[in-house]
């Protein structure tokens, strides 16, 4: 039972190490199935975690945490869609110009408001999201052989962003494949020039694909400064915006394969807090850096088409000019 | 207003008036951060000022180290820019860069003087640099996966190799548990504060050293490779269109494997300022930042190495000034030169349009009117 105990409690960790990367993964698939690439998925969760954990401090109240994070990043993405969209920019450039602006502010503020080299007051319980326990989980965790335990330990116990993250990534699936806004969206990301001739905006469709990507992102920020951790950080998201831009390429622009790509993401997090000083018989200690590295190996070696091929949406990229 | 387009606005405009005019718009919004801070905009910037030209507390000198860094990572991505390939691996590409000089010194450096380890340490940056730059360039062009996606995963790839290289191999042969040891004094490039006092010269001490010079050649040479080489002209006419290029017969994979591995090289050296000449060892992210700098500085400098010169000072003096600013006004964390650096590039690169279309127009409105006018030709 001991090393079934392990098991679970590394799935349990896998989840909660995943779910920031399926909302900003989520976010990312909106943008990018219309057509907007998001390089500025880590800017936003960063600046979204410190609007966070700012407004979580200082009313005390976890949803208005959520809700200024969720702001925050919808006036980011909009600065991006105006960029991307209207001015016709360089979307990598304004995706850029997101992330240095987010790791520069947030540090900038929280410098000024709490003088503490950027890191925000400690939140206390009721100032976060913290575990939820599922109705019966502790009499099954005692009373039910393996599948007890792992209700216990791997669907329970976790907090309701957690949750949320998970039915997003049905919402999405469902919102992408069977509404017309769905339809529309992805055809805007392949074949702008269609969407147009029917009647229906480009511009409008990438515009709520970018504030859905907002929104997303906002989740994404909060749950790692007040649900996660107890306050914000300086570049908290240490990567992390990037990572979901990879499980994006890596589940091939699609909700279903991102978060397989996500979960595997977030067990190699896992793997590597748990493996340090573990000795693997004929190999030795795995270095930690190694888990570090695998998702960006991976996702060059799949984009290099070496396992699969990732396609991306055709008109990626492209700013849309309406034929006068 | 079909004459518009056959009309160029003046060059003086184009590579002057609207770079300076996006910095402009990109420093008042700094400003108004600044103001929401509490704090008197005008006075941070006349500190930010001093602080960088200074030159009795080494402020001057050291904006020149810091431009030296970001002419290095300017010239990366500006070279990549040429070709069209945009080249966000300059932070990876400079931390491998910093392994060489790790490898050159601790393994020759009590042998060899400082005449013999400089030309390796430069070779050995340029050519690691290169060789990181270079992956991506072939899955580029052989493969087809997108130099901007694979970029930024070399970038972690790096983080992550680098870390590993200095905790297990470089780390145990002296230093402490994340740092080389310090180079040998003697294979050392002296700092400019030395030279200064063994010329009888008074210098208040600085980062900034010799490596400036090869930075300022790196300029004149990639100036002669893109604008008098043959390979340059096909580097530009890669970047304007592929297609042509190939009907011309240029090999266009080829051309863009050849110009990531420039443009690695280039990035690479920076290492050479910083870890062979300015620090004396290898740090854990001793680039911290200094390669996505490199996109404002080429964004900036319009990809032109006389203008990466320009922007490399001015970014130069932000990063001085930014530093001096904490100990003027303690609520100022030095960080808002970051802010500073994505308004730049927001506004010199995302917003382009936004400035350059409504000044273009009004010039080459102007130039029409003129032509007409002494043509004698009616409106």
């Amino acid at each position: 039972m001991d090393m079934l105990d392990h098991i679970f409690s590394l799935l349990g960790a896998s989840i909660r190490m995943a779910t920031p990367l399926i909302f900003a993964a989520m976010a990312g698939i909106y943008s990018e199935r219309s057509g907007v690439v998001d390089i500025g998925l880590e800017g936003k969760m960063l600046f979204g975690a410190f609007a966070a954990a700012v407004a979580s401090f200082e009313t005390g109240n976890p949803f208005l945490g959520l809700l200024a994070g969720i702001v925050i990043c919808v006036l980011l993405s909009l600065m991006h869609g105006y960029a991307s969209v209207k001015i016709r920019g360089d979307q990598v450039i304004s995706g850029l110009a997101v992330n240095f602006l987010a790791s520069g502010l947030t540090v900038t503020l929280g410098h000024a408001w709490y003088g503490q080299g950027g890191l925000t007051p400690a939140l206390t319980n009721s100032q976060r999201f913290t575990g939820i326990t599922l109705p019966g989980a502790e009499w099954l965790g005692a009373h039910v052989p393996v599948i007890g335990p792992f209700y216990e330990q791997v669907i329970s116990g976790h907090n309701l962003l957690v949750y949320a993250a998970f039915a997003v990534v049905a919402l999405t699936y469902r919102a992408l494949f069977s509404t017309r806004f769905g339809l529309h969206l992805r055809a805007t990301g392949e074949e702008p020039n269609a969407v147009d001739s029917a009647g229906i905006s480009v511009a409008w469709v990438r515009y709520r694909a970018v504030l859905i990507a907002g929104v997303l992102c906002g989740f994404a920020g909060a749950y790692l400064s007040i649900a996660q951790n107890a306050a914000f950080q300086r570049e908290m998201t240490s990567g992390r915006g990037y990572i979901a831009l990879a499980a994006v390429i890596f589940g091939k622009w699609h909700p279903k394969g991102a978060l397989g790509a996500c979960l595997l993401f977030g067990f190699l997090q896992a793997m590597e807090t748990r493996m340090q000083n573990v000795q693997i018989p004929m190999i030795g200690e795995l270095p930690s850096q190694l888990f570090s590295a695998i998702p960006y190996i991976i996702t060059v070696v799949l984009l290099a088409g070496f396992i699969g091929k990732a396609v991306a949406p055709k008109a990626i990229g492209v700013p849309y000019v309406k034929e006068r | 207003m079909s004459q518009l387009a056959a009309v160029e606005s003046p060059r003086w405009v184009r590579i002057g008036l609207i770079p300076l005019l996006q910095l402009v718009l990109a420093l008042a919004v700094s400003s108004l951060v600044v103001l929401m801070i509490g704090e008197d905009p005008i006075r941070a910037f006349k500190i930010m000022i001093q602080g960088a030209i200074s030159t009795e507390f080494g402020g001057l000198s050291n904006t020149l180290y810091y431009t030296t860094n970001f002419i290095f990572t300017g010239l990366a991505v500006a070279v990549a820019s040429h070709a069209g390939l945009f080249n966000i691996g300059g932070e990876g590409q400079a931390y491998v860069g910093g392994l060489a000089v790790a490898i050159v010194c601790l393994a020759l450096d009590s042998t060899l003087n400082v005449w013999l380890i400089a030309p390796l340490v430069v070779v050995g940056c340029a050519a690691f640099g290169a060789f990181w730059g270079v992956i991506p360039g072939y899955l580029q062009a052989k493969r087809g996966s997108h130099i901007v996606v694979t970029t930024i995963m070399f970038n972690f790839i790096a983080m992550a190799f680098m870390s590993y290289a200095l905790v297990v191999w470089i780390s145990p042969l002296g230093g402490n548990s994340t740092d080389s040891r310090y180079w040998a004094a003697d294979a050392v490039l002296p700092k400019w504060h030395e030279m200064a006092s063994s010329f009888g010269m008074n210098a208040s001490f600085s980062l900034l050293n010799p490596v400036l010079l090869l930075a300022l050649a790196c300029c004149v040479l990639v100036w002669v490779l893109i604008w008098r080489t043959r390979l340059g002209y096909a580097i530009r006419t890669v970047g304007s269109n592929p297609h042509a290029a190939t009907y011309a017969g240029i090999n266009a994979n080829r051309i863009i494997i050849i110009t990531m591995a420039i443009s690695g090289a280039l990035a690479g050296m920076m290492a050479v300022n910083e870890v062979y000449a300015a620090q004396g060892r290898l740090i854990l992210n001793f680039t911290s930042g200094f390669g996505f700098m490199g996109i404002a500085v080429a964004l900036m400098g319009r990809n032109h190495p006389f203008g990466i010169v320009l922007a490399s000072l001015l970014f130069g003096a932000l990063y001085q000034g930014g530093t001096e600013l904490q100990f003027e006004i303690s609520s100022i964390s030095p960080q808002m030169v970051l802010v500073i650096q994505g308004l730049v590039v927001f506004f010199t690169g995302a917003l382009d349009r936004l400035v350059r279309e409504p000044v273009e127009s009004l010039f080459q409105r102007r130039a029409i009117v003129a032509a007409n006018a002494s043509t004698g030709v009616a409106k």
